[in-house]
């Protein structure tokens, strides 16, 4: 198991290598100036060839990456483009505030999806899951930044219960639980929606397998035979399909917390996009790799704790 | 003669295969209201001009922010132009990004599905890991990066989208080529003589196509909730154009005093994805009856 963990991070080195030749390539490649952007349109050409010189612009492709490489090896991932501070203390500061929100979306997610996904296998084709069905499929439709907006407007302005936007304080904290509330709930119900009809699907096949008919001929009661033996098997790929969906959670983690005004990476890379900080767009991407990697590498092993046949040699 | 043969039943095969999907589809009322749905967009963006008497560029400074009214059934945005104008010719924006993007995820993401499930060996390990490594990347964080270096506008968004899109295409046809290999077609052909190329486009392509057109009206749906979502943080489509995400960015200004503004672009982008994810969801059903009993809704 150890060794297993041990092989998947090594494998972490070439997939994070090839990231940052993407991005760097992207960077590159990519038409405007952000030096420009810094100085403004009327600055002396002098200024711009010296302040290029400076932030070592000038050097060829190649040799930037590698510098950036080297540097990115011992931690430091350069410095903003635009605000002088250094990239990895910028994304440092600002990481905790979207893991909690990612945090709590997930455990949303789970508490509400795993009931919702049972209750609609085993009433098939009943009012409850024709319902939950719609329900579903309605909010997978709907734009994740449209709810938020209709969110603040109905929660924050119309009936004041929640804050308009920010970060109140740590998760622990009720002042910042109710700043939390609205972005939590609306990025953890999407998945909700996306998950329970996995869970249903899940049940649904496992419910008509024999071991199945077995517990039940031996007068199992109907609540063990479906939380305790389907539930469990049904989990298996539901585990695998959430592991898809991290990259997921992640994606529209960045769209919330830019409604709500969230002080996190998400919104810290729309900023540094829209102003051209090459440097700290690089520095976020690469943490957004990191962070669906590891995410990926904690739901395999939660595979051998769920399934005990599952061994990863 | 063995060609002669295939060249006589296959198609009579592929077209009773159709026509069963089709009156499966008929039967579907989800089906019914997705087509619905993607007809009557087609129609208003076709017909915008005659749809609605307002210019969605005009600005009319008299009746500026305005509720909905029999005049205004949607309302006014700040610069007085009229809400309901402005999201027929947004159908345009949708249906134009929806398509084009996944024509780009096709393109790509076929290519290098056929090409990895075919040769196999080190250049499917090579296009595989490739498209592992993309997927690492969250969607948006990517589809931001790209929007964002390349510069605003509706055409950069549409690389930016179609550039995240194609790795499921890759995935869902390297597995069909995969299972299409095994058929005894394909070792005919190539028994006969066919070359690589006349075997992956005339035998194999078909055979994918199934998943493929399956998948793609989920994909529009898809393209066209991320390109909304690009052009609502700025990086895509820039005001004044009538596109959806621009107009609920435009609207989120003026959440205070004019709810109707953000409201109700946002309503037209989860209909015509709805309407999309309908029509995908039941073609899938169509196309595949055994997975009815799995994900029937």
């Amino acid at each position: 198991m150890l060794k297993y963990a041990l092989r998947r991070l090594l494998l972490l080195i070439p997939v994070l290598f090839i990231v940052t030749v993407l991005i760097s390539s992207l960077i590159y490649f990519s038409p405007g100036d952000p030096v420009r952007v810094m100085l403004g349109l009327r600055a002396q050409p002098e200024a711009v060839a010296r302040i290029r010189a400076e932030l070592g612009l000038d050097q060829p492709y190649y040799i930037r990456y590698l510098k950036w490489l080297g540097n990115a090896l011992q931690g430091n991932l350069g410095r903003s483009l635009q605000r002088n501070e250094k990239v990895s203390e910028m994304i440092l500061e600002r990481l905790p505030a979207s893991l909690e929100m990612t945090f709590f979306a997930v455990v949303v997610a789970l508490l509400l999806a795993v009931p919702i996904g049972v209750v609609s296998a085993t009433r098939e084709g009943g009012l409850t899951d024709n319902l939950l069905s719609l329900f579903s499929l309605f909010w997978v439709s709907m734009p994740g930044f449209w709810i938020a907006i209709i969110a603040i407007m109905i929660f924050s302005l119309y009936l004041g219960i929640f804050p308009i936007s920010g970060r109140g304080g740590p998760l622990w904290d009720l002042e910042g639980l109710r700043y939390l509330a609205l972005p939590g709930l609306i990025l953890g119900i999407r998945q909700v929606a996306i998950i329970s009809r996995l869970i249903r699907a899940g049940m649904l096949e496992i419910l008509g397998e024999d071991y199945i008919r077995t517990a039940r001929s031996k007068g199992l009661a109907e609540r063990l035979v479906v939380y305790k033996h389907a539930l469990r098997n049904a989990m298996i790929p539901t585990v695998t399909i959430f592991g898809l969906q991290i990259p997921e959670i992640l994606s529209l983690s960045v769209i919330i917390e830019t409604v709500f005004a969230w002080p996190g990476t998400g919104r810290l890379l729309v900023d540094a996009v829209l102003k051209r900080d090459y440097t700290l767009v690089q520095g976020i991407v690469l943490v957004y790799a990191l962070l669906v990697i590891l995410m990926n590498l904690a739901v395999d092993l939660l595979y051998a704790y769920i399934d005990p046949r599952i061994k990863h040699e | 003669m063995i060609l002669n043969q295939e060249k006589n039943t296959r198609p009579e095969a592929g077209e009773t295969h159709l026509k069963a999907a089709l009156r499966r589809m008929r039967r579907d009322k989800a089906a019914l209201a997705g087509t619905g749905i993607i007809l009557l967009l087609c129609l208003m963006a076709a017909t915008a001009p005659f749809v609605t008497p307002y210019d969605p560029f005009k600005q009319d400074f008299e009746v500026m922010l305005q509720a909905p009214s029999l005049d205004h059934p949607l309302g006014t945005d700040r610069y007085g132009r009229d809400v309901l104008t402005r999201i027929v010719y947004g159908c345009r924006y949708a249906l134009i990004i929806g398509v084009a993007v996944v024509a780009i995820q096709l393109m790509v993401g076929m290519t290098l599905g056929l090409v990895a499930g075919f040769y196999g060996g080190w250049l499917e390990t090579l296009i595989m890991r490739f498209t592992d490594v993309m997927l690492s990347i969250p969607s948006v964080v990517l589809a931001v990066a790209i929007a964002g270096f390349l510069g605003g506008g509706v055409q950069n968004v549409i690389i930016a989208v179609g550039a995240i899109g194609w790795r499921a295409y890759t995935r869902l046809v390297r597995a069909a080529v995969l299972s299409a290999k095994e058929e005894t077609f394909v070792e005919s052909a190539r028994a006969v003589g066919c070359g690589d190329l006349r075997i992956v486009l005339r035998h194999i392509l078909p055979y994918t196509l199934a998943p493929v057109i399956a998948y793609t009206s989920l994909a529009v749906a898809g393209a066209i909730l991320w390109a909304a979502a690009l052009s609502f943080l700025g990086l895509g489509a820039q005001p004044p154009t009538p596109e959806w995400g621009a107009m609920l960015a435009d609207g989120r200004e003026d959440m205070m005093d004019a709810w109707w503004i953000a409201t109700f672009p946002g309503l037209a982008i989860m209909v015509t994805v709805l309407g999309f994810n309908f029509f995908g969801d039941a073609l899938r059903n169509a196309l595949d009856p055994k997975m009815k009993r799995a994900v029937r809704r």
